[in-house]
């Protein structure tokens, strides 16, 4: 899909609104190590694997941001950021930026601010993200069904039918868990928890996801209750 | 035509020194015990034996041999198991004291990379109380994931720059009861299993001198804060990172070059969730046909959760589109404990993947219908109940 550069898309938002926005990414204290200005050199975008199969640039990023282009930082915000593959083949930038690493600033800007675009860009991902901060890993063994990966191959079902089994057949003994990847002791998710909790993510899974929020908040609630803490999400 | 074999045989015959005097950055070491000096954290030194290698600016990196903790990957225990599984049966068959901790999450990483629903402190936090853990034991943090040792380099280097930052992530560590503990060195296991190789080369039991491969070495590895990755003028002339090239020539594998060697795989984090569709193509495109046409090699060898998941896991679809496809992909770990005898379902666990390893197999000379009878058989004992659990007895029965 092309991109369109023109910002038409969102002449009927405020320039405030756009200017706070890029006001909130240039406050994070990571910004001023990640865009030291831009050569516009292009050279981000030979190594970036994006950029060879969507209309995607961390060139034009970098150099909007730089060039504090706030109408054109609003476009990538909301139409680009989410095809970046935050591999970071973009740190080899001669001015020591990292296109990557703003990308990231931007992401979460439009994350904490629940933007419509992220919001759909995050469709479908709500599994992912209950696993990971409620079970302390991620991509557990129980994710792997076969109409979820149906272009990996048939072993995909094999191992959804033979679970159990098959992780009991693992030898290192913390991996015989189906739900998480390994065994995590119940004190270890507590503190995990904690940190959420300390860090304000749960606000930003509220901006985006208001349902997966709920169900995050009676799980950890719960758990952190019965661990004698007394804490709310709220 | 760019003349891709012309200007990678010339790369070849150049060898560069690196001269830590002339390194384009401050040397993390320094600072990371300044900090310590100014009573800002405590280091975790690596404990004696090390190895001692040169990292990418020629400046030196201890690499423990054992008493490591193991900090796992979530996407290597959920679902490339053997991956992980061989990392640890090859500690055992090397008598090396390891210890595979319960007291440990994921970096969260991925996630953060895929959603953003996280922020700087959190990330911090998950990761020092990680390393904290790591302290207590007494053993030593090696890291099994790429995107873990690139994102905690990512928060050593925002930790050292940004005083607020610490303050914040100890007082949430002292809230836990743990105190803000930083490793001497944050050590990548593939880099461990470059520090063993010759170990490891000296129990092979399978000749693999007629085998030829092609090696895909993570971004998280060697791009994100790439000062810490290994090099050694032996390795490619120290132009590229020296890690799995250097085990694969150790265990006498010609290692084949091509072209888009220092390409990503396409993983792209959210993208192998739910926008596959890219990571398939850039993997099947600029990785795997690219290897095919210019190599034409046995294995591919790759060393992260991200890029042998979506390497092995994206070539099925596009058989289907008749694309130069049928690499069979293994990790560095599987690949050494597999040369040191391993077997290839109940240690490698093969039957995860989603590429054809059997002719690989068959090249080694290895009855893997044999293998797989076995592995089946012992399934069936679990499954009837007369065992709970395949132990690392079994593993090697
Ligand atoms: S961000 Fe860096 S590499 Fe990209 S165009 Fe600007 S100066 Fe060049
Ligand atoms: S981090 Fe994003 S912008 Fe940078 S090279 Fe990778 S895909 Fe491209």
């Amino acid at each position: 899909m092309t991109l369109d550069l023109s910002g038409k898309q969102y002449a009927g938002v405020d320039y405030d609104e756009k200017e706070r926005l890029f006001e909130e990414v240039k406050k994070d204290f990571r910004f001023e190590q990640y865009l030291y200005g831009c050569y516009e050199c292009g050279i981000c975008v030979a190594a970036c694997p994006s950029a060879r199969f969507y209309d995607f640039s961390p060139r034009k990023i970098a150099q909007s941001v730089a060039r504090e282009d706030v109408d054109l930082f609003y476009v990538f915000l909301n139409d680009s950021v989410w095809d970046c593959s935050q591999c970071f083949s973009c740190d080899v930038c001669p001015r020591k930026n990292s296109p990557g690493g703003l990308i990231t600033l931007m992401r979460e800007v439009a994350v904490n601010n629940g933007l419509a675009s992220a919001q759909e860009a995050l469709e479908g991902y709500g599994r992912v993200v209950y696993k990971i901060m409620a079970t302390g890993t991620q991509v557990a063994p129980d994710m792997l069904q076969a109409n979820a990966f149906p272009d990996w191959g048939p072993h995909v079902k094999d191992i959804a039918e033979n679970l159990e089994a098959w992780r009991r057949a693992l030898p290192p003994e913390t991996m015989h868990t189906t739900e998480a990847s390994w065994q995590v002791d119940e004190k270890t998710i507590t503190e995990l928890y904690l940190i959420w909790h300390m860090t304000g993510v749960m606000d930003m899974i509220k901006e985006v996801d208001e349902g997966l929020f709920m169900i995050l908040q009676d799980v950890m609630e719960e758990k952190l209750e019965d661990a004698g803490y007394d804490v709310s999400f709220d | 035509m760019i003349p891709h074999a012309a200007i990678l045989n010339k790369a070849k015959d150049r060898k560069f020194e690196a001269d830590p005097d002339q390194a384009p950055t401050e040397d993390y070491h320094d600072i990371v015990n300044q900090l310590e000096k100014e009573g800002e954290w405590e280091v975790h030194r690596v404990p004696e034996p090390y190895v001692e290698v040169k990292n990418k600016y020629g400046r030196t990196k201890k690499i423990p041999v054992e008493q490591t903790w193991h900090h796992k990957s979530c996407g290597q225990c959920g679902h490339i198991p053997g991956y992980s599984t061989s990392i640890f049966w090859i500690n055992r068959k090397l008598g090396l004291d390891y210890h595979d901790p319960t007291d440990q999450t994921s970096c969260t990483a991925w996630n953060y990379y895929a959603s953003a629903t996280s922020n700087a402190a959190a990330q911090a936090a998950v990761a020092m109380r990680n390393f904290a853990a790591a302290h207590e034991t007494g053993y030593y943090p090696i890291i099994h994931c790429a995107t873990s040792f690139g994102h905690y380099k990512e928060t050593r280097q925002q930790l050292i720059h940004h005083p607020e930052l610490r303050r914040q992530v100890r007082a949430i560590l002292a809230k836990l009861g743990k105190k803000l503990i930083m490793p001497e060195e944050i050590v990548h296991y593939s880099e461990w299993v470059h520090a063993v190789r010759d170990r490891i080369a000296e129990r092979q039991v399978h000749d693999m001198s007629g085998i030829r491969a092609t090696v895909h070495p993570a971004c998280h590895y060697h791009k994100l804060i790439g000062e810490d990755a290994v090099y050694a003028p032996e390795v490619y002339g120290a132009q590229r990172s020296a890690i799995i090239t250097s085990t694969l020539q150790a265990l006498g594998i010609e290692v084949g070059d091509y072209s888009t060697w220092a390409d990503c795989c396409g993983f792209g984090f959210r993208h192998i969730l739910v926008s596959r569709d890219f990571s398939r193509s850039f993997a099947v495109q600029r990785k795997i046909e690219v290897m095919k046409e210019e190599v034409d090699p046995d294995i591919l060898i790759t060393h992260d959760t991200g890029c042998v998941t979506t390497l092995d896991q994206s070539q099925f679809a596009a058989k289907a589109h008749d694309r130069n496809v049928g690499l069979a992909v293994m990790s560095d770990s599987q690949l050494c404990a597999l040369a040191m005898g391993a077997h290839p379902y109940k240690v490698l666990q093969l039957h995860w993947h989603s590429t054809d390893s059997r002719p690989f197999l068959e090249k080694l000379g290895v009855d893997h219908q044999k293998a797989f009878a076995e592995f089946e058989q012992a399934v069936e004992e679990l499954k009837s109940g007369k065992k709970e659990y395949m132990t690392w007895e079994d593993a090697d029965g």
